[in-house]
């Protein structure tokens, strides 16, 4: 039997709800009036958060990049990143205050009351510790049961979590696990000393969507048999949606809104979370989504009055003065807007619009027969043919290493490593772009994923938009400027950029910089490669729709990669969907997705995760 | 909503990257035998140099001789029979390089006694010299490392940054004299000054008098590594992996030695090694300094007297040391990184 040593120990046993005080069921979790500032300037990174996480809870803390939703999450263990302090508040779990208490007692209850499951599985645990010493390390500091006890309790917790607890795997160091195993490793450690309340960060970022929807379950099957009051922290709302019980919306620091998920999700009371739904794509119909206008605005540049005002389509002057207090509006449900009364009514269905017609009239542009791509001697992808009309967007589909990157690089003439046949407008294009001619390689513009690493550092916006006008001899001088000028607000960038270089930019403005350059070079097709997958919502909404703007006025064809089915369905009118580097399945967007033949986009569908 | 178990398992059964069960031995001596090989290559890349280098030096019998040189036309005539000067360079140099590998490097043109019999010993203090001074040095580095990161940012780190960003500045001939100044002569007068070992005895007979030498040593190679885990010390420390340690509930000595410093350490292996080979040809100095009959003394003796067989052995023996600490360097690099040792066992 495992003696409890340490003070307050959670006993061994899985269903003890028995004995009352450090024992059982638990208390959940209280948060009182927490503010978290940063360090020297006392400026509050989050600020007047007040949440109740109940036992056996899952409540979902939603918001963009800058809301500061992994601050509240790491405050729940009394933690602080560098550079910030926890200033102000409480949180009570268990009957201790944990903000109160001193470094070693805070200690003690991390992981063993409450627990942390981190962000990136890759990044969070230790590589250079195997998984099994990794998993009993807080059991072993706190001298609990025997050597053999502690690896049974770690083969128990794997076996839950769907993981062999054999000596193979526990000998195994986190690089020789696949990003899903390892989140699901991390789970089971956070699982492993019993706690009643877990703090979950973001723990699906990254995987795909049959692996996210596995850890998900996990989550939910764990929380439920260990009665475990949890926080899931997320920017995904369509995550939440299928997992919460409540959620709360924070927006710039604050909680904006707090309730049962079916009122947020279907009586929204507060404009940044109906702006968030609205900029969400469904998996059931296309939409024409709608960004935010402007973006998050970090520690030390939220406005006055409510945060919210400065890109709310409802605010007042009132709003720009007055904080606005919280209130609630429904059982459970709690908003801060002084005008929550006044809003218009509102559906999940709005911006709802007819997919592409199957019988739409096509005027073939790229054509790509045979495609064979290779990594050095490995055969990556396998005989995909792709045609693309003028003013069509085609989705290429699949999870993480079905070669949808790599086949948009070989078409955009990234890699020279592939056999087959590349057409555009009737003429065969040459394998590499070096090989291309410059009228070739003006036709085809790629769009990368990342904005913070395509766009050079050292030039101004003015140089990056302009460089390929003058490349192709297009224009140039001040005739190039006034385009520039002219492309920066087709992506509604103002001029004022134009002397900007890149740090001063946001990932969206960085993006929409990426795309004006592209279109700067008068391009038929626009190869686009998880261009918004960086991104908040909010700011993927803005760009689909300055995407959809495009190819109507311009009659641009856009090569679309994404993981994201959902977003398939907004944005393109075919989809091929791919798997180990081979077309599995391909056709009109709505035939697909409403009447899918594999099994492999079956799988896929109905593991995304989607509001309706 | 599918069943989670077939789902699960389905999943599981996956085989992790990477992950592949074979004997690991073979690769491991496959890849020994293949760094060996490469070092061996150097050396010999090495012995060509030194050899060219020490014959263009311009002609031994000359700077042997001095100015009996142009008086006994017999004595050149017998010297340069005895250093087989007349032959082609090449085949000297087969016929040095066969020697050198059966262990036989020669006669010292000076002292007429044969070459392995002088630097045996003078190696051996050296290399004594050296490990002590590398078996003080690499826990105090990487202690004085943990101390500043632990205290990042605060003025216990600024003080320490300063100190070794001073002592790092300093030359250690100046850190030498400053000791013996402090310790032997001016302040105190606690510590020898010079290495005296009496009829031939090994330094460490009289240990105190490899103190100074010690320290020396450790204080002109210190600062380097220091920094260097320091600088490592801190990007782990800011690691995920790190953080969830800490929210964990993990004691933060047990952060920084379990969890930080495992990682952090690898860089500094790297510069531990530079800073050993950089030893090797630093001590010359330092010997020289506290008269430490090791074989920096007798390379500046040798390369005075033009004893150019004493000077290619010598030579050779630096070189050796310069590839095996690196050697040694990365294979503790990798033993060390589980991502590169089980990339090589697969």
């Amino acid at each position: 039997m495992p003696a409890t040593a340490a003070e307050g120990a959670p006993s061994d046993d899985q269903h003890g709800p028995d004995r009352p005080g450090s024992h059982g069921a638990g208390t959940g979790a209280r948060v009182t009036d927490l503010r978290v500032a940063l360090t020297g300037s006392g400026i509050d990174v989050v600020d007047d958060i007040d949440l109740v996480l109940e036992p056996g809870e899952i409540v979902g803390l939603v918001g963009e990049s800058g809301s500061g939703k992994t601050t509240v999450g790491t405050a729940l263990l009394a933690y602080s990143r560098a550079g910030a302090r926890i200033t102000q508040g409480a949180v009570d779990i268990d009957g201790h205050d944990l903000l109160r208490l001193d470094l070693g007692a805070v200690r003690a209850m991390r992981g063993r009351r409450v627990a942390y499951v981190p962000q990136d599985p890759g990044a969070a645990l230790n590589p250079a510790i195997r998984i099994g010493r990794q998993m009993v390390e807080l059991l072993e500091l706190a001298k609990e049961g025997s050597a053999a006890d502690r690896l049974a309790r770690a083969r128990a917790g794997l076996a839950e979590v769907g993981l062999p607890g054999d000596e193979e795997f526990l000998a195994r160091y986190p690089h020789q696990l696949s990003g899903g195993q390892v989140q699901r490793v991390a789970l089971a450690m956070a699982f492993l000393p019993r706690p009643k309340v877990l703090v979950l960060d973001e723990p699906t970022t990254g995987l795909d969507v049959t692996t996210q929807n596995l850890v998900l379950r996990t989550v939910k099957d764990l929380c439920a048999a260990h009665d475990v009051a949890a926080l899931y922290v997320t920017h995904d709302l369509a995550v939440v949606a299928n997992l919460a019980d409540r959620v709360a919306v924070m927006y710039a620091g604050r909680i904006a809104e707090i309730g049962p998920r079916e009122e947020i999700f279907a009586r929204p009371a507060h404009p940044y979370t109906r702006a968030l739904l609205d900029a969400i794509p469904h998996l059931s119909s296309a939409r024409a989504l709608a960004g935010i206008p402007g973006s998050t605005p970090g520690p030390g540049r939220r406005p006055q009055g409510c945060r919210f005002h400065d890109r709310c389509a409802y605010a007042t002057d009132e709003c720009a003065r007055v904080d606005p207090p919280p209130e609630t509006v429904g059982p459970a449900h709690v908003v801060r807007c002084l005008h929550h009364a006044e809003l218009p009514p509102w559906s999940i269905d709005t911006g709802d619009i007819a997919d592409t017609a199957p019988s739409a009239q096509r005027d073939v542009v790229l054509r790509v027969e045979h495609l064979d791509v290779f990594y050095g001697r490995t055969q990556v992808v396998f005989d995909v043919n792709v045609d693309l009309a003028r003013a069509e967007v085609l989705a290429f589909v699949g999870e993480s290493g079905s070669g949808k990157t790599t086949t948009a690089r070989a078409i955009g003439g990234l890699s020279r490593q592939w056999t087959g046949r590349v057409e555009l407008g009737g003429h065969e294009l040459a394998r590499g772009a070096r090989g291309r001619s410059a009228a070739d390689r003006k036709r085809i513009q790629y769009i990368f994923q990342n904005p913070y690493l395509s766009l050079n550092p050292r030039l101004t916006i003015e140089q990056i938009v302009t460089r390929p006008m003058e490349l192709f001899g297009i224009a140039k001088g001040k005739a190039a400027t006034d385009r520039a000028v002219e492309l920066l607000d087709a992506v509604a960038l103002g001029p004022t950029v134009l002397t900007y270089r890149t740090n001063r930019l946001s990932g969206g403005e960085r993006q929409r910089v990426a795309i004006a350059r592209a279109l700067a070079a008068e391009p038929d097709v626009l190869v686009c490669d998880e261009i918004t997958s960086a991104l908040d919502v909010s700011v993927q909404g803005s760009i689909v729709a300055l995407l959809d703007r495009l190819k109507r006025e311009r009659g641009i064809s856009m090569l679309f990669v994404t993981h994201n089915l959902a977003l398939v369905r907004s944005i393109a009118d075919r989809v091929q969907v791919l798997q180990r580097g081979r077309v599995v399945e391909q056709g009109f967007v709505v035939e697909v997705m409403e009447n899918p033949q594999e099994d492999y986009t079956k799988t896929l569908l109905a593991n995304t995760p989607t509001l309706r | 909503m599918t069943d989670t178990s077939t789902d699960t398992a389905a999943l599981a059964t996956l085989p992790g990257p990477g992950v592949r069960r074979r004997p690991a031995t073979g690769a491991w001596a496959l890849w020994i035998g293949r760094r060996l090989l490469l070092a061996l290559l150097t050396l010999w890349l090495c012995s060509l140099v030194v050899f060219l280098a020490t014959s263009a030096l311009g002609d031994p019998v000359r700077a042997v001789l001095g100015k009996d040189y142009g008086t006994s036309p017999e004595r050149v005539a017998a010297l340069r029979e005895q250093l087989h000067l007349d032959d082609p360079v090449l085949t000297r140099y087969f016929s040095w390089l066969g020697h050198l590998i059966t262990g036989d490097p020669g006669v010292s043109v000076a002292s007429g006694l044969p070459v392995g019999e002088l630097i045996g010993p003078r190696v051996a203090n050296s290399a004594v010299l050296v490990v002590v001074a590398a078996l003080v040095m690499i826990p105090v580095a990487i202690g004085i490392a943990m101390l500043s990161a632990h205290y990042r940012g605060r003025r216990a780190d600024g003080i320490i940054q300063v100190v070794l960003l001073t002592l790092a500045g300093l030359p250690e001939f100046v850190i030498g004299i400053l000791l013996v100044a402090v310790f032997s002569t001016t302040v105190l007068h606690v510590l020898p000054a010079v290495t005296i070992a009496g009829g031939g005895a090994p330094p460490w007979s009289t240990p105190v008098s490899m103190i100074l030498p010690v320290v020396t040593l450790v204080v002109a190679v210190a600062p380097y590594v220091s920094r260097i885990v320091r600088s490592s010390l801190l990007e782990v420390l800011d690691s995920d992996y790190v953080e969830l340690a800490r929210l964990k509930g993990v004691p933060e000595s047990i952060v920084m030695r379990r969890h930080a410093l495992r990682n952090a350490i690898v860089p500094g292996v790297q510069v531990i090694a530079l800073q050993f080979a950089w030893l090797a040809g630093g001590i010359v100095i330092v010997e020289y300094l506290f008269s430490y009959p090791g074989v920096g003394a007798s390379l500046v003796d040798s390369v005075r007297n033009s004893d150019f067989p004493m000077v290619q052995a010598l030579a050779m023996v630096l070189a050796a040391v310069y590839v095996a600490v690196n050697l040694v360097a990365d294979v503790v690099s990798i033993l060390l990184t589980p991502r590169a040792r089980t990339a090589i066992a697969s």
